[in-house]
């Protein structure tokens, strides 16, 4: 359960239920020493280089961060800006 | 057999570590076993009052390391327990002033004549903790079950991990088992796995704790009270008995009649 949902659920979700929602996020990026600020500054710099060989659309571009049991990733989601009648694949 | 070196530490100031090895020590001598506590906390010296030792303190750790008398000399017998001894920190000296090399020196030599050192750390992550640390051969995390002090904890078990130091076992110290029914705490388990370490004990919050640090009684001279029977049960599970884990709730109207009848209840 995400943060979110515990706030768009209709019962509010406990005080002990916001702690351990915290601390996941906390500990994951303690862990992986990745902050919220680390994330934004590379997104700007995968824009900056993607963008001098390929057309990208830089609003639609996500760096996300998740942390699985045994594997944490970085996820970059890079849109294309495609040319009229040049659909990719 | 050698003394197990068992190691309290918990990153964050406040979450009971001091209390945790006082009450520790005294259990395990309590349960017959041989036990030296080590106050690795220099500059701020605390164990000694925990443990009602103030008044019998001549040398500190800082005199043996430096050599200005025997380890034998600085030891401090307990007054209720002949099996239990206090090996008191400098309160005049910074943490610097014993490295890991010593204190790993000052264990070995302390390991022939006990069954258990148990050795309090400072809070904090830096050479204190190192120095707390290095004889280990097993580590206790103590924490409370609130955002910071798991947080810190988590910091804890991982430089532990970096180290390969271990095993590592969580005390959840200070539980307050009303707020948890109302879902205002963390629940043990969302601890447990938050930290993924091994539980080894839970400790309820108990006004009885604060008022043996009054007196310098540590609360586990007793099993009157629920932080002194968790932390019996802790000290049983360190020397590999199989305790079940008690039922924090609150004695509802009629467990509390049953325990004025039968105050040793359970």
């Amino acid at each position: 359960m995400k943060i979110q949902d515990l706030f768009h659920g209709r019962r509010q979700p406990s005080s002990g239920e916001i702690a351990r929602e915290r601390l996941r996020l906390v500990l994951a990026y303690d862990r992986a020493q990745i902050s919220p600020g680390l994330l934004d500054t590379l997104k700007d710099e995968i824009i900056a280089v993607i963008s001098r060989h390929v057309a990208i659309d830089p609003e639609g571009v996500e760096v996300t961060f998740t942390e699985g049991p045994r594997l944490s990733r970085l996820t970059a989601n890079i849109p294309l800006r495609t040319q009229r009648g040049q659909r990719p694949r | 057999m050698p003394a197990r070196a068992v190691t309290i530490t918990s990153g964050k100031g406040g979450v009971g570590k001091t209390t945790v090895t006082a009450n520790l020590g005294t259990a395990l001598a309590a349960q017959g076993q041989r036990v030296v506590i080590i106050d690795a906390d220099i500059g701020l010296r605390n164990l000694d009052v925990m443990m009602g030792l103030e008044n019998r303190i001549v040398y500190d750790l800082v005199d043996v390391v430096e050599g200005r008398c025997r380890l034998r000399q600085a030891l401090v017998r307990d007054k209720r327990l002949p099996e239990l001894y206090l090996l008191p920190a400098a309160q005049t000296r910074d943490k610097t002033a014993v490295n890991p090399e010593q204190m790993v020196q000052v264990c070995d030599e302390l390991r022939e004549g006990a069954d258990f050192l148990l050795i309090d750390s400072p809070a904090g992550i830096e050479q204190g903790f190192r120095v707390a640390v290095a004889p280990a051969d097993e580590v206790l995390i103590v924490t409370n079950p609130e955002v910071a002090a798991v947080r810190d904890a988590d910091r804890v078990i991982g430089l532990l991990e970096a180290e390969e130091k271990g095993p590592l076992h969580l005390i959840l110290n200070r539980v307050k088992p009303e707020m948890v029914r109302r879902g205002d705490m963390l629940e043990t388990n969302a601890v447990l796995e938050l930290l993924a370490i091994q539980l080894i004990g839970v400790v309820p919050e108990d006004e009885a704790v604060l008022a043996a640090a009054n007196t310098g009684r540590p609360v586990a001279l007793s099993d009157n009270s629920m932080a002194g029977r968790a932390f019996h049960n802790i000290a049983h599970r360190l020397r590999g008995e199989e305790v079940p884990f008690l039922p924090l709730r609150e004695p509802g109207l009629l467990g509390r009649l049953r325990r004025l009848v039968r105050p040793e209840g359970e």
